[in-house]
């Protein structure tokens, strides 16, 4: 029960710290309209070019703006060093790592709801469906499980910029490049059963990146 | 399982603590106990150790090597237990800008798990004469009362230690004496506190004992009732000047 309110609390903390700064939101909102414009005029509108190159395009702008949003997320506990106010508290290490990581997941699931219907009409593809909302959660939260991980390393480094990515981005490639390929079967009218394979990977890697990240966050903030 | 030793009577117990970060000896065995309610003031010049030793105190950092027990528990076991009972104030304030002051210690109180956290905001935030800025966010602040509302939030949970990490920074005048009557307050609450400060003629106004630490390790530990200014500042100087 006080886990599950440390949790909760953390969670407020960030949502109501960025809905107050809008930091955050505003940078990766701008970045990824602005790939998802560019994109759209770069490609002929062709429907079978769309088809192919829809989901690439999906994903690479899904995967940099996260990135952009992970490399903010501990910049919150780094001013003022908040981290260690959080370190001398009563709380487990995991707690912390759930709140940043439902924070984290709440904030890019929102640019990515904001981003898909965008996208949806640029591109006059069917990206609204339940197979392509299922693939979009299923990936972002591999996404910020190990991405939470990552970005609490990188914020002690000086160029955390250019750390986060090179660390992380090879990292989570299996399972962005099983979205895209999901993506790809789904925006093609394949069935949920034949996309399965797909899935199961990143539903593999989800498991995976939340339960080692989650034993490992404590030897990151603690060293 | 709790690890308690029998025979504790001291709230901290520290031997042979060490911390290295890469090449650098940060803390070379340290060896400290510390009574129920006494007062230790830590001196020592920049970079002696200071820092370090109250972080490894408060269990936000592990040692590289020695043991530590506060309470009687082992902080490797635990240190959940222990962080319960110790309020921390360092350089920085801990408090997220963008939230209001009693928005940042209700995040914190919901951290230590207290119950009724209201009226506990009140009381901590009026102990420090801050009543009239709860609710404004704690980057319109002045650096005093940065550190006002850091004490605040370091007694929120009431905790049986308090370690205050130059608590004196920026501070002006005013709002020094009110942090020395704070602790002169937590004092006669018979409440443990350990601070780190240059300032040796207030250290020796409030401390029981003075502790001199230099490229960390203790070099001098006396009882504040044994010495005058001018023995304190010659036993620093003594202790901290680099001998060419």
């Amino acid at each position: 029960m006080k886990f599950g309110s440390q949790v909760r609390a953390i969670v407020w903390k960030d949502i109501l710290s960025e809905i107050r700064t809008k930091e955050s939101i505003t940078s990766v909102l701008v970045f990824t309209l602005l790939v998802i414009v560019i994109f759209n005029f770069a490609f002929d509108s062709s429907a079978e070019t769309m088809n192919l190159v829809a989901p690439g395009i999906l994903w690479v702008t899904f995967a940099f703006a996260g990135v952009i949003s992970l490399n903010r997320g501990f910049l919150v506990e780094k001013e003022e060093n908040c981290i260690e106010g959080l370190l001398a508290c009563p709380v487990p290490r995991e707690a912390i790592y759930l709140g940043k990581v439902i924070g984290s997941l709440v904030f890019m699931l929102a640019v990515e709801a904001i981003g898909l219907p965008i996208f949806a009409f640029l591109f006059n593809l069917p990206v609204l469906s339940l197979q392509i909302i299922v693939i979009t959660l299923l990936t972002t939260i591999g996404f910020t499980a190990v991405g939470t991980l990552f970005s609490a390393m990188a914020v002690n480094t000086k160029a955390r910029e250019m750390v986060l990515p090179i660390l992380f981005l090879p990292l989570v490639s299996p399972i962005i490049i099983s979205a895209v390929k999901a993506s790809s079967m789904a925006l093609g009218g394949e069935t949920w059963g034949a996309m399965g394979n797909w899935l199961a990977i990143i539903g593999t890697f989800d498991v995976i990146f939340l339960v080692a990240s989650y034993l490992l966050f404590s030897f990151i903030v603690e060293e | 399982m709790t690890q308690i030793r029998p025979s504790v009577v001291n709230v901290i117990n520290a031997e042979a603590i060490t911390k290295t970060f890469g090449v650098h000896d940060a803390l070379r065995g340290i060896d400290l106990a510390v009574n129920p309610g006494e007062s230790i003031v830590i001196l020592g010049p920049n970079g002696a150790g200071k820092t370090t030793l109250l972080k490894i105190l408060a269990t936000i950092m592990n040692p590289t090597s020695g043991s530590l027990f506060v309470f009687g528990l082992n902080v490797k076991d635990e240190a959940e237990n222990i962080r319960r009972r110790i309020g921390v104030v360092s350089h920085q304030s801990f408090f997220y800008s963008s939230l209001t002051i009693y928005e940042n210690l209700e995040f914190y109180a919901r951290m230590y798990g207290i119950d009724n956290h209201n009226s506990r905001i009140k009381e901590v935030i009026e102990m420090v004469g801050m009543t009239d800025r709860l609710h404004d966010r704690t980057n319109t602040l002045s650096r005093g009362m940065q550190q006002r509302i850091s004490i605040a939030r370091a007694l929120l949970h009431n905790p049986d230690i308090v370690l205050l990490d130059e608590p004196e920074t920026g501070l002006d005048q005013q709002a020094l004496s009110m942090l020395w009557r704070l602790l002169r307050d937590d004092k006669e609450k018979n409440r443990t506190v350990i601070v780190s400060t240059h300032n040796l003629e207030r250290a020796l106004e409030f401390a029981d004992s003075v502790i001199i630490l230099r490229r960390g390790s203790i070099v001098y530990q006396q009882l504040a009732k044994s010495l005058n200014s001018s023995s304190l500042k010659q036993a620093y100087s003594e202790n901290t000047v680099e001998k060419i």
